[in-house]
């Protein structure tokens, strides 16, 4: 079990040096000693990860219209492969990731309006009653994770309530955050066998919750960082990125800074930020207020790249000074040889949708 | 002064003498004419007949503001004046307090705005101009800071040229017959007030131009109160309160403005003839008196009347707006008309063609262009461009629909009575005339203003008309013409850079500096986004939408001690937001745009947005707009009140001394030496080398202009007072002030300046400075020397004369000090006055040569 994750993460050290094309088999071979449904979902994040950067035909700068249409069927999805099935097969034309990233958004939303009425005392206490009885009379069943989709909420939520609570029960005590997730992370640790399967058929079986999923989503993060910075080594833009900044002393830092400025589009970009996420309404807003507008109150204009899309209307800052894309630039125009770069675009157009 | 101008207008006393009299360098200020037994001064002299000749004139003029009169005189023999200074002092006492003295404080509009009892002793000519509801929508744009100033004058004197009645008769627009009325308005009456009232602003034009003349007396005796207030009443009725909650007056601001019109339908009889009785006793002031005349007893019936019509005038252009018609936009533009109108038809009924041919009292007018021009290109008065300003006016005058036969009978009979009561200028033929030559005159200054207004001018009919030569010299001067309206600069904001050396944790005292200081970055740069898209909504208050984050964003700064970080920040974003030639985003004037391929070609859009900025109220109204805070200032300046924080206020005070005087030390090449004689051509084809360092020069003066202008706004934020104190509190303060150290040595630094033969860098920003004064201010020692030097500068800034000062730079410092006078808070009386020989010397020789053009 322990194993998914130690794979990740040495994937992701890969990653930082690998090339691009390398990500999709990465994934592939650290999941490739799994149980075959740990596979399947690892495959689906995987895929999700890297289809857009090899095939970066989907659609994914959305009208808002098609937006609201997706969000409309994901009210009706769980966070399972099923429905994940059915929603790329509802809209073929987008990608998966996108997808994927919307609904998980919209899940998360719906988690956050919903979780405090799980989150009481009595009611945790009666799903953990529940637990111990089913548990007890089928050992092997994952009945944690029934029990979650009975009641509407998260798995990798309802395992962590259920081990915390489980925790209580065992020293007394509130146990602390860092051994609950340390636990939740590793389940070999969990004292109880039952609960320690149970718990990990909840992790496995969440898209959208828990420690897999964080881990996968930072990997995922970190891979855009990588690709960025080598699509800029490769156009021959220097840059400072996040680390450079840090160490001399900025108060905020966006993932890149290139030391002189281009023109995308148009508009002049000092910074980028790469988000591995959909950009909806209410994320973007707090990306702009915590991050993109600090970025231009202190380095001026810049370009976020939302690599799973984003939509469409909330590019509406271009003249103010923040440009949204959905894939690295192809008309990038430099100081020094404007000229020359005016044609290389036209060029690649091919690759621009 | 009225004997001496009456015996030369009846030629008892030779031309000649005078002009050589005026020409003379300020030692020989009487002159002595023993046949007559006159000895006149000229600080007398020169206010005198700019008044006369815009007394002489209010008739003509009907469209347009005002040129106002900022010419208070000398005391003048009190057997003269006593008559009127009753009337006139209570006139103004009371009436003042409504529109002039409230525009005149619109230097810190509009929070600063109302006006007190005292409003006369501060009012002035500027004021007349500015409609009083006008004042407060404009007042934050209107002077696009630095030498666009001027720019902005030449675009409205442009406008004032596109559309004398006569242009309306061509052919092609009798179809178009109302949209076409509304187009000359628009270019008419439309600088910043909306051109709905032409007719009316006419009316009230000449009462308020005449107030100006007015003041003259009222500054001789104490204002008593009480007698006619009726005049008062009627003439900044209810809008002349319009101005005290200058918020609540904006929407209405076109409508509002009325009760001038009230006068107007007396007036065109009244005014020659009522002036007659009311100046008999007292010979030879007759100007003042018509107005009271056609004041007195106005019905608020024929008010209400004006507003309807008004009403219906701004519905029908409302309607014309609404529904773009590209070709509506014709009359507007000289294209055709001014081709066409030699072959026009139907004149129109309400005005008359002025023709060479029925020019009255020749010989006179020319004497009196002779006089005038002298005080023009002797500097004698107060602000060159003002007067220009009148004569474009006169250029364009319209004549009250009365015959020219009948009203010739009417000024002849009259004009046996007075010499000076003749009317010299009531004819629109009369005013072109005198305009056209005055231009002729003054050709080397009209030839450097801009190629749009030089074109209009040169395609205008009535210079055509009156003088060929001056047409053609027009047409010359066209091709010449470097002078430009300076684009407007980009919209986009520029934050200032975050750099390290500055803005790491190791400048901070603390963590919690440090991150404090983080938040506010953010905070301010928040608010600025938040300012820009707000402003210009109707009833958004920056008080009440950031004042509380400003303030609290304040307080937090205390207590963590990052006011100097912040002041930093504060200015940097000022200079960039700011510093560009023009701020003024709500005209975007195209550069240099070329009306007539405007028209010819394409382009709804274009011609939509032309449309809208024939329509709109231009940023600039009238010559010489008190001073203001145009565009993103003005958030800095609102920053500044709302946050009301003393440690920000000193931090900034500190830095924006220290960075000013290092300005003022910036080295300037001068040019090659032989530049005086040949100016424009040799200056344009400077080198590569001479090309940058005018760019330069005209930064580092740009820079230092915005600079003093906001050390100022804080230095004397503390002492600003919506009102002018009574006489008793103005001496206690100047005695509490005169104790502690001003911020900045401004008499020093002018010494030095003119010792160095700086002034060209050092008088325009200076002037700035000056401009922020307080009412008090200007009474201290230390300014009011300041003061005293820069108008001994200013006399003797002589365009004409060849020394060794090239000719633009004299034209901006003449330009900037001849707006510095015609600021409301500088007392009126500091121009005419000759006690400042005494206090200040300044050696001719001693103002300087260095400096490059900057006004490019």
């Amino acid at each position: 079990m322990p194993l998914v994750f130690r794979r990740c993460n040495i994937k992701l050290g890969l990653a930082s040096g690998a090339a691009t094309k390398t990500v999709k088999q990465l994934f592939l071979t650290a999941v490739s000693d799994l149980t075959p449904s740990q596979v399947a979902l690892s495959q689906l994040c995987a895929e999700a990860c890297v289809d857009q950067i090899l095939f970066p035909s989907s659609k994914m700068r959305l009208s808002r219209a098609e937006y609201k249409e997706i969000v409309r069927w994901t009210e009706k999805l769980r966070p399972t492969r099923r429905c994940m099935k059915i929603l790329k097969d509802k809209f073929p034309s987008h990608s998966q990731s996108t997808l994927l990233s919307i609904f998980s958004l919209e899940y998360q939303k719906w988690i956050k309006r919903t979780f405090s009425r799980h989150h009481v005392p009595d009611v945790i206490e009666s799903y953990y009653q529940r637990y111990l009885s089913e548990a007890k009379a089928q050992p092997t069943a994952p009945v944690l994770l029934e029990l979650a989709n009975e009641v509407d909420l998260s798995p990798a939520l309802m395992a962590r309530i259920i081990l915390d609570r489980f925790l209580q029960g065992q020293d007394g005590g509130m146990p602390s955050k860092s051994v609950l997730n340390s636990m939740l992370k590793e389940p070999s640790l969990i004292p109880d066998q039952i609960l320690a399967s149970n718990v990990y058929q909840c992790t496995i079986n969440d898209c959208c919750y828990g420690p897999l999923v964080d881990c996968i989503k930072h990997a995922i993060g970190h891979e855009h960082e990588v690709l960025l910075r080598e699509k800029l080594k490769e156009k021959n833009l220097s840059f400072l990125d996040e680390n450079h900044l840090r160490t001399m002393g900025y108060d905020k830092t966006p993932d890149i800074i290139l030391e002189v400025p281009v023109a995308v589009e148009g508009h002049i970009v000092h910074w980028i930020e790469s988000k591995a996420s959909f950009g909806d309404d209410q994320s973007h807003q707090t990306y702009l207020n915590e991050q993109f507008w600090s970025y231009w109150n202190r380095f001026g204009p810049g370009l976020v790249i939302y690599w799973y899309g984003f939509i469409g209307e909330l590019d509406c800052q271009r003249d103010r000074g923040i440009l949204l894309k959905d894939c690295f630039p192809t008309d990038i125009v430099t100081l020094c040889h404007a000229t020359q770069q005016d044609r290389s675009p036209e060029s690649q157009n091919k690759d621009k949708e | 002064m009225a004997a001496l101008l009456e015996s030369l207008l009846s030629q008892k006393v030779d031309i000649i003498k005078v002009v050589d009299w005026l020409k003379s360098a300020g030692d020989e200020d009487k002159l002595s004419i023993s046949e007559l037994g006159l000895t006149v001064h000229k600080e007398e002299f020169v206010p005198f007949l700019l008044n006369f000749l815009r007394e002489q004139s209010s008739q003509a003029l009907t469209h347009g503001p005002a040129t106002p009169a900022k010419t208070p005189s000398r005391p003048r023999p009190a057997a003269q004046t006593q008559v009127f200074s009753e009337k006139r002092g209570c006139k103004s006492a009371s009436g003042g307090s409504g529109t002039r003295a409230a525009s005149r404080v619109q230097l810190f509009s509009p929070s600063f705005v109302s006006p007190g009892p005292e409003g006369s002793h501060c009012l002035s000519g500027v004021t007349a101009f500015s409609s009083p509801s006008s004042s407060t929508t404009w007042s934050p744009a209107s002077r696009p800071s630095g030498s666009e100033r001027r720019g902005g004058q030449r675009i409205m004197l442009g406008d004032y040229m596109v559309s004398p009645p006569d242009f309306q008769h061509s052919p092609s627009f009798q179809s178009q017959k109302s949209r076409k009325k509304s187009g000359g308005n628009m270019s008419l009456g439309g600088r910043g007030r909306g051109g709905h009232y032409i007719d009316e602003t006419g009316g009230r034009r000449s009462v308020r131009g005449g107030e100006g003349y007015g003041r003259i007396i009222e500054q001789v005796s104490p204002p008593s109160v009480g007698q006619l207030n009726f005049n008062n009443l009627e003439e900044f009725p209810p809008v002349g309160s319009s101005p005290i909650s200058p918020a609540a007056s904006k929407p209405t601001r076109r409508i509002n403005p009325t009760p001038v019109s009230a006068e107007r339908p007396r007036s065109k009889p009244k005014t020659c003839f009522t002036s007659t009785p009311f100046s008999k006793p007292s010979s030879p002031l007759s100007g003042v008196v018509p107005l009271e005349g056609s004041m007195t007893g106005g019905n608020s019936l024929s008010l209400q009347e004006e507003r309807e019509l008004l009403k219906k005038e701004k519905t029908k252009r409302a309607q014309q707006v609404g529904s773009p018609q590209p070709s509506s936009l014709e009359p507007c533009t000289p294209t055709k008309t001014v081709l066409k109108t030699g072959s026009n038809v139907t004149p129109e009924q309400q005005t008359t063609c002025p023709e060479p041919s029925k020019v009255t009292f020749s010989l006179e007018l020319d004497l009196l262009v002779e006089l005038y021009s002298t005080c023009i290109s002797e500097n004698l008065v107060p602000n060159i461009f003002l007067e220009l300003f009148f004569v474009m006016q006169l250029l364009t005058s319209r004549s009250p629909h009365t015959h020219d036969d009948e009203q010739e009978s009417l000024c002849a009979a009259h004009s046996h009575s007075d010499i000076l009561e003749r009317c010299y200028l009531r004819l629109v033929h009369n005013c072109v005339y005198f305009a056209v030559k005055v231009l002729e005159n003054q050709f080397q200054l009209v030839a450097h203003l801009d190629k749009c207004t030089l074109r209009l001018l040169g395609e205008n009919e009535r210079v055509a008309s009156f003088s060929p030569h001056l047409r053609d010299l027009l047409t010359q001067a066209q091709d010449k013409s470097t002078a430009k309206l300076s684009p407007s600069v980009s919209t986009f904001i520029h934050s200032v850079p975050f750099q390290p050396d500055t803005d790491n944790r190791s400048n901070f005292s603390s963590d919690k500096a440090f991150h404090i200081f983080k938040k506010q970055r953010d905070i301010f740069y928040e608010v600025l986004r938040e300012w820009e898209d707000f402003h210009k909504e109707p009833g958004w208050n920056f008080d009440t939408a950031l004042g509380n984050r400003i303030r609290g964003m304040m307080s937090q700064m205390t207590s963590a001690g990052n006011h100097s970080h912040f002041a930093r920040l504060f200015l940097k974003q000022l200079i960039q937001m700011c510093k560009g030639p023009r701020v003024n985003s709500t005209s975007g004037d195209a550069p240099d745009a070329d009306l007539l391929g405007m028209l010819g070609a394409e382009g709804l859009g274009r011609l939509k947005r032309l449309e809208e900025r024939l329509i709109q109220p231009h940023g600039v109204v009238g010559p010489c707009s008190p001073p203001s805070f145009p565009g993103y200032q003005e958030f800095f300046r609102d920053f500044l009140q709302a946050a009301s924080c003393c440690q920000l206020n000193q931090h900034l005070q500190d830095s924006l001394c220290q960075q000013l005087l290092q300005l003022d030390e910036v080295s300037i090449l001068s040019p090659p030496a032989s530049i005086c004689e040949r100016d424009k051509e040799e200056e344009e084809d400077g080198d590569m080398e001479q090309q940058d360092e005018k760019q330069r020069f005209s930064s580092v003066l740009l820079l230092a202009r915005l600079l003093a202008k906001f050390l100022g706004f804080i230095s004397f934020l503390p002492y600003q007072t919506s009102e002018k104190p009574s006489r008793e509190i103005q001496d206690t303060a100047i005695a509490l002030r005169s104790k502690s150290v001003p911020v900045l040595d401004v008499c020093a630094v002018l010494r030095n300046s003119i010792r160095r033969r700086r002034t060209i860098l050092t008088v325009p920003w200076l002037v700035e400075f000056l401009s922020m004064l307080d009412f008090i201010g200007p009474r201290l020692l230390c300014y009011r020397t300041t003061l005293g030097t820069l108008l001994l500068l200013y006399r003797r800034l002589v365009l004409d004369r060849c020394e060794e000062m090239c000719y633009l730079n004299k034209l901006l410092m003449v330009s900037v000090l001849g707006w510095l006078f015609q600021i409301p808070v500088i007392p009126e009386d500091i121009f005419f006055t000759s006690e400042f020989t005494e206090v200040a010397k300044v050696e001719e020789s001693d103002i300087n040569v260095a400096g490059l053009v900057s006004d490019k």
